[in-house]
């Protein structure tokens, strides 16, 4: 029998804000998490694209300095968001053996891993520190959690470029539904703002260079899109089934409906630009969530504001939903934070349950001039969502030609 | 110029402090890093290559085993430096 699985906390640490509350009020606010970069190796690496989505509270104002030293970046937000969303939740008194943790990253410790090569070349093999290995590998940010909350019914981590948190939250949802778990913390975090990941996204053409205006770079859908906006971060929910979290007396924000992950096999990076598989994880999606096209009332696209990656998702939507699309609010909520690649999926996911708990669809700022081939009902104003029951759902893609979709209903 | 006893043993309370978050004035030269300080293996390690560049010593992995105690460290650290 299937279980209905609810979401009952959240956390995050974004470039809008430091925690979920202060993210919310931010992208209601129609702000923008991007700034320009002003560190030192900005210049020195000649790096062509000068800014990025920052992380608007630094980690080292929350964690304690040894937290900070034995951690990566990204295992510094993930923990952040973790513990917030677990003090959301009640810190609930759960059996470590039903409590897991599915997270995700990109690309993981990627800080860590080039501060040691950099320490090995100019200083010697003596001067790499122990913890070069736990700190870099990308299953740290997830064992960071698991450890400080004490889950042991399983670390996973998903690696899926973009899709990763999206298809965390799917992975969650079917443990939960296995049995194997009662409470599961899932989400992702991301911290690749260094000049190699720059440098390499650059070379591919995929980041905006608008250096002279950083605010506006991230524009999804606009005629004058031209790239994304690398982004750092990290949110986490906490999914519980509805027994378990009911017998707790919990606050519930919104019903998790599952989703789907499929891939492409099209091309490592370019999307499918038909959008089959990426059409069909929304289908799927949908169909598991026992729903209908026409109940679905709010979409988070992924929508990076690249040309060729917006136009294909809309391809696969338009695909899915036929003239239903029309009439469907949907929102990139990028514009405002940038793009967290393996924290992505988990932000959107969490603004979505937001979205369906206040009844407001976020706004999509940066829009000035819509791009004629994407006719859709872009969300540009904080937008009251109707009464009722309301079904949403947010969509990840990834390098690698991974899709995946998770599906939400308002309580 | 050396550093004397004290100095040393400030420095590497420091280290421990900034490595495992153990208060700096717990830190005593009477103290076990495994059974009052609680020290990992791999966290010794890393105390052990920070005090290397900090005091510009060189500390052999076949002596770590020997550094029972902080006061065993400083000792070492105080007769190396020479």
């Amino acid at each position: 029998m299937t279980k209905k699985i609810v979401i009952t906390g959240i956390g995050a640490t974004s470039p809008l804000g430091g925690t979920a509350a202060d993210s919310w009020s931010a992208l209601l606010a129609g702000e923008s998490g991007t700034s320009p970069l002003d560190h030192e190796w900005v210049a020195r690496t000649q790096l062509p694209v000068t800014f990025a989505a920052q992380a608007r509270v630094p980690s080292i104002d929350v964690l304690t300095r040894h937290e900070t030293k034995r951690l990566d970046p990204s295992s510094q937000f993930a923990l952040i968001a973790g513990r917030e969303a677990w003090a959301d939740a009640g810190s609930p008194e759960a059996d470590p053996e039903r409590l897991a943790v599915d997270w995700a990253t990109g690309i993981g410790g990627v800080w860590t891993l080039l501060d040691a090569w950099d320490t090995l070349r100019e200083r010697g093999p003596r001067r790499v520190l122990p913890m070069t290995v736990p700190m870099l590998m990308p299953n740290g940010p997830g064992a960071a959690i698991g450890m400080d909350l004490h889950a042991r019914a399983g670390i996973t981590t998903v690696v899926s470029a973009c899709a990763s948190s999206t298809e965390s939250l799917v992975n969650a949802y079917n443990r939960l539904q296995a049995g194997l778990a009662d409470i599961v913390i899932a989400g992702g975090s991301e911290a690749a703002i260094h000049p190699l990941p720059i440098a390499s996204f650059a070379a591919m053409q995929a980041l905006s260079k608008r250096n002279d205006d950083p605010a506006t770079a991230s524009r999804p859908y606009d005629i004058t899109r031209d790239g994304f906006v690398l982004g750092e971060g990290a949110a986490a929910l906490v999914v519980e089934t509805e027994e378990h979290a009911k017998a707790r007396g919990a606050r519930i924000y919104a019903e998790l409906l599952g989703g789907a992950v499929t891939s492409d096999a099209y091309h490592i990076t370019a999307p499918d630009p038909e959008g089959t598989a990426a059409a069909r994880a929304m289908i799927t999606a949908i169909k598991n969530a026992g729903a209908s096209l026409a109940d679905v009332s709010h979409i988070n696209a992924h929508a990076t504001s690249t040309p060729v990656g917006d136009i294909a998702e809309y391809n696969a939507l338009r695909r899915v939903f036929g003239d239903l699309l029309d009439g469907i609010p949907v929102s990139a909520t990028k514009a405002s934070t940038g793009h967290l690649l393996g924290g992505a999926g988990a932000i959107e996911a969490l603004f979505t349950v937001l979205a369906l708990a206040e009844r407001m669809a976020p706004p999509t700022i940066n829009l000035l001039n819509q791009d004629p081939s994407i006719p859709l009902d872009v969300v540009t104003m904080p937008r009251t969502l109707p009464s009722g029951d309301l079904l949403a759902i947010s969509n990840s893609f990834g390098f690698g030609g991974h899709n995946a979709v998770v599906a939400f209903r308002s309580i | 110029m050396a550093l004397s006893t004290e100095e040393v043993l400030t420095g590497l309370a420091e280290l421990i402090n900034d490595e495992t978050g153990i208060s700096a004035d717990t830190v005593e030269m009477g103290k076990s890093f495994t059974d009052d300080l609680d020290i990992d293996s791999i966290s010794m390690m890393t105390i052990v290559v920070n005090a290397e560049e900090k005091f510009d010593v060189k500390i052999p992995d076949e002596e770590v085993k020997n550094l029972k105690s902080v006061g065993d460290a400083v000792d070492f650290i105080v007769k190396a430096q020479v």
